[in-house]
C-alpha cells in the first residue's frame, strides 16, 4: 500500500538478499554442487536464514515510523480500519519478498538443466519460504507496532524470531513428553524441513497461518490500544 | 453537517483532559477553539475524528455517530492533525493520489480531484517535489490539501497556522474562510488574532471545561461590562479637569494615564456612555479635547481573564 517500492531501502535489501543467497548457494562452502543432486534444498536452507535476518529490517519501520512521525493519526482518521492498515502493510511486505523469491527462478532453471529436478519439492519449498516470510513479517509488524523506534523493532523481531528459529528446536531436543511435543511443534524448522522435501502437510500450513494471523491480530490490537489510552 | 458533542469526557491516567463537554457546531460555521496549552483542544478534536475513543459521551457528525459508525463518520471529515504529519519521502502529487485512494474516491476521478486541491491550495509549482523538500508553509498547504481531497463536509484543523510566516498565515486564513463558507469548520489555535480574524464563533476551554462560548462581540460585551474611554484634554488645570470629569453623572471612575499630556482613563457607569458628557464639559469650560478614544477589551484580555488560574 505504501510506496514501498519507491524506497531505496527495499532495493538495497532485495539486492543484498539475492547477493547473499546466491553467494552461499553457488559459490561458498558446501554449495549446491556438493550435494550431487539436482535440487534446491541448499538454496532453501540458505534463503531460510537470510530471510530471518532481512525481513525484520524490512518490517521494522512499517508501523514504528508511522508512530514516530504521527502519520498513523492521519491514516487512522481516513475511512479505513486498523485491520485494513495492518493487512495492507503485511501484503506490501510479502509482495516484496515474493518478488525477491521470483528473482531466484534462474537458480531453478540452472539446476533443472543439470539434472532431473523434483518440481513438486521446488514448489512446496518456495511455498514454505513464502509462509516463513509471512510469519516473520507478521512478527516484525507486531514488534514495529509496539514501539516508535525502528532499531528496537528490529531487535525485538529478531529475538522473537530466534525462539522460533533455534530455541524451540533446542528445547524440544532436550525435553520429553508434552513439553517436547509442544516446543517441537512451535519450532519452524520441523515444519520447514518437511516442506522443502516436498511434503505439504495441513498441520504445517495451519502452523504458519496461525502465527501470521496472531501477529496481525496483535498488531491491530496495539493500534486500537493507542486510541483508547 | 452539524457536529454535536454530548457530555464527552476523556481521562489520561488520573488527569481529566476533557471534562463533560457538550458542544454543537452548525453547518457553515467556523468555530475557533481556544485555550491554553493542555486545555483539551487537541483531545477533543482527536475524539471528533475518532482517533481517540472518549471514556464517555457521544459525538455525532450529522446523524452519524462517531462511536458506532466511525468509518462512515470519517468519510465526512477532513482532518489536519497537530504538527501536520506527512509521508515526507513521497512526492506531493503521489501523496495526494494516495490520500484520494484511501478516501475511496473513484479511480477515474482521482486525477481531477488532486488537480483541484492542488489549485485551491496553491501548490501547483511544488507538486512534483518531495514533501521533505518543501518549506513549512507549503507542507502546511499539503496537509490542508490532504484534508480537502474528498471534499468533506466537516473540517477539523488543529493549529493550522503554527510556524508560518505572516504572509502565509494570511493566505491560509483566506483559504480557510473561503472553504468554510459551505462547510463546518473547527479550528484550534492559541493565536488569538487568528481566531478573531477567521472565526464566526469562539469557544474557550480551560482544564477540559468550556468557560466561554459566543461570537467575538458577545464575548467582548460579556467581559467588558463598562465602557472605558481614553481622554486627553488641554488648556485647563490638571486637577480641575480631573474633578470635573469625576463629577459627571455618567462617569464612575477617572484615572490618570499620563499627567504630562493630561490624559485620563474614564470608566463609565454600567450601561451608560459618557462620551457626550465629556465633550459637552469641554465645550462648556472652553477646554480643548484632543483625544477621545474608545478602549475595546481585547480578546487577549478576555482570554487572560477566563483562563487565568485563580
Amino acid at each position: 500500500m505504501q510506496a514501498y517500492f519507491d524506497s531505496l531501502m527495499a532495493y538495497i535489501l532485495l539486492i543484498l538478499f539475492l547477493g547473499f543467497s546466491g553467494f552461499f548457494t553457488w559459490i561458498y562452502g558446501s554449495d549446491i554442487f556438493f550435494v550431487k543432486q539436482a535440487n534446491l534444498q541448499v538454496f532453501f536452507s540458505i534463503a531460510y536464514w537470510t530471510l530471518f535476518f532481512f525481513i525484520p529490517a524490512l518490517t521494522m519501520r512499517l508501523l514504528s515510523e508511522e508512530n514516530r512521525s504521527g502519520t498513523i493519526e492521519l491514516l487512522l482518521t481516513k475511512p479505513i480500519s486498523e485491520w485494513q492498515v495492518i493487512v495492507a502493510k503485511f501484503l506490501a511486505a510479502l509482495l516484496l519478498i515474493v518478488a525477491a523469491l521470483a528473482l531466484t527462478t534462474p537458480y531453478y532453471i540452472t539446476v533443472s538443466s543439470l539434472g532431473n529436478i523434483d518440481n513438486g519439492a521446488v514448489f512446496s519449498g518456495y511455498l514454505a519460504l513464502i509462509l516463513v516470510s509471512g510469519m516473520y513479517i507478521a512478527i516484525g509488524l507486531f514488534t514495529s507496532s509496539i514501539t516508535n523506534n525502528q532499531i528496537v523493532a528490529y531487535l525485538l523481531a529478531l529475538s522473537i524470531g530466534i525462539f522460533f528459529q533455534i530455541i524451540f528446536q533446542m528445547l524440544s531436543s532436550n525435553l520429553t513428553g508434552i513439553a517436547g511435543g509442544v516446543t517441537d511443534y512451535l519450532s519452524i524448522n520441523s515444519h520447514f524441513e518437511s516442506m522443502t522435501r516436498g511434503v505439504i502437510d495441513s498441520r504445517d500450513l495451519i502452523y504458519f497461518l496461525s502465527v501470521i494471523v496472531l501477529g496481525l491480530v496483535f498488531s491491530e490490537s496495539m493500534l486500537m490500544k493507542k486510541r483508547s489510552v | 453537517m452539524d457536529i454535536v458533542i454530548e457530555n464527552m469526557t476523556k481521562t489520561y491516567g488520573r488527569q481529566k483532559a476533557v471534562d463533560n463537554i457538550s458542544l454543537q457546531v452548525k453547518t457553515g460555521e467556523i468555530l475557533g477553539f481556544l485555550g491554553p496549552n493542555g486545555a483539551g483542544k487537541t483531545t477533543t478534536m482527536k475524539a471528533i475524528t475518532s482517533f481517540l475513543i472518549p471514556d464517555s459521551g457521544k459525538i455525532f457528525i450529522g446523524n452519524i455517530s462517531v462511536n458506532d459508525n466511525p468509518q462512515e463518520a470519517k468519510k465526512n471529515i477532513g482532518y489536519l492533525p497537530e504538527n501536520n504529519p506527512l509521508y515526507e519521502d513521497m512526492p506531493v502529487i503521489d501523496y495526494l493520489q494516495f490520500c484520494a485512494r484511501i478516501e475511496g474516491i473513484a479511480k477515474d476521478k482521482i486525477n481531477d480531484k488532486v488537480r483541484e486541491v492542488i489549485q485551491t491550495c496553491g501548490i501547483s509549482r511544488e507538486k512534483h517535489k518531495k514533501i521533505s523538500e518543501l518549506s513549512k508553509g507549503y507542507k502546511q498547504r499539503v496537509g490542508l490539501a490532504q484534508a480537502l481531497i474528498h471534499d468533506p463536509e466537516v473540517l477539523i484543523l488543529d493549529e493550522p497556522t503554527t510556524g508560518l510566516d505572516p504572509n502565509q498565515i494570511i493566505e491560509i486564513r483566506e483559504l480557510i474562510k473561503k472553504i468554510g463558507k459551505e462547510k463546518t469548520v473547527i479550528l484550534s489555535s492559541h493565536i488569538l488574532a487568528e481566531v478573531e480574524a477567521t472565526c464566526d464563533r469562539i469557544v474557550i476551554i480551560k482544564k477540559g471545561k468550556i468557560v466561554a462560548d459566543g461570537t467575538v462581540e458577545e464575548l467582548r460585551s460579556q467581559a467588558q461590562g463598562n465602557e472605558t474611554l481614553k481622554v486627553t484634554i488641554e488648556d485647563g488645570g490638571l486637577d480641575e479637569i480631573f474633578k470635573a470629569l469625576q463629577l459627571l453623572n455618567t462617569v464612575e471612575l477617572v484615572d490618570f494615564v499620563d499627567k504630562s499630556t493630561q490624559t485620563f482613563q474614564v470608566k463609565s457607569k454600567p450601561g451608560q456612555s459618557s462620551r457626550r458628557d465629556v465633550f459637552n464639559l469641554c465645550v462648556e469650560k472652553g477646554w480643548t479635547l484632543t483625544q477621545l478614544t474608545f478602549i475595546e477589551t481585547r480578546l487577549e484580555d478576555i482570554f487572560y481573564e477566563l483562563t487565568l488560574d485563580n
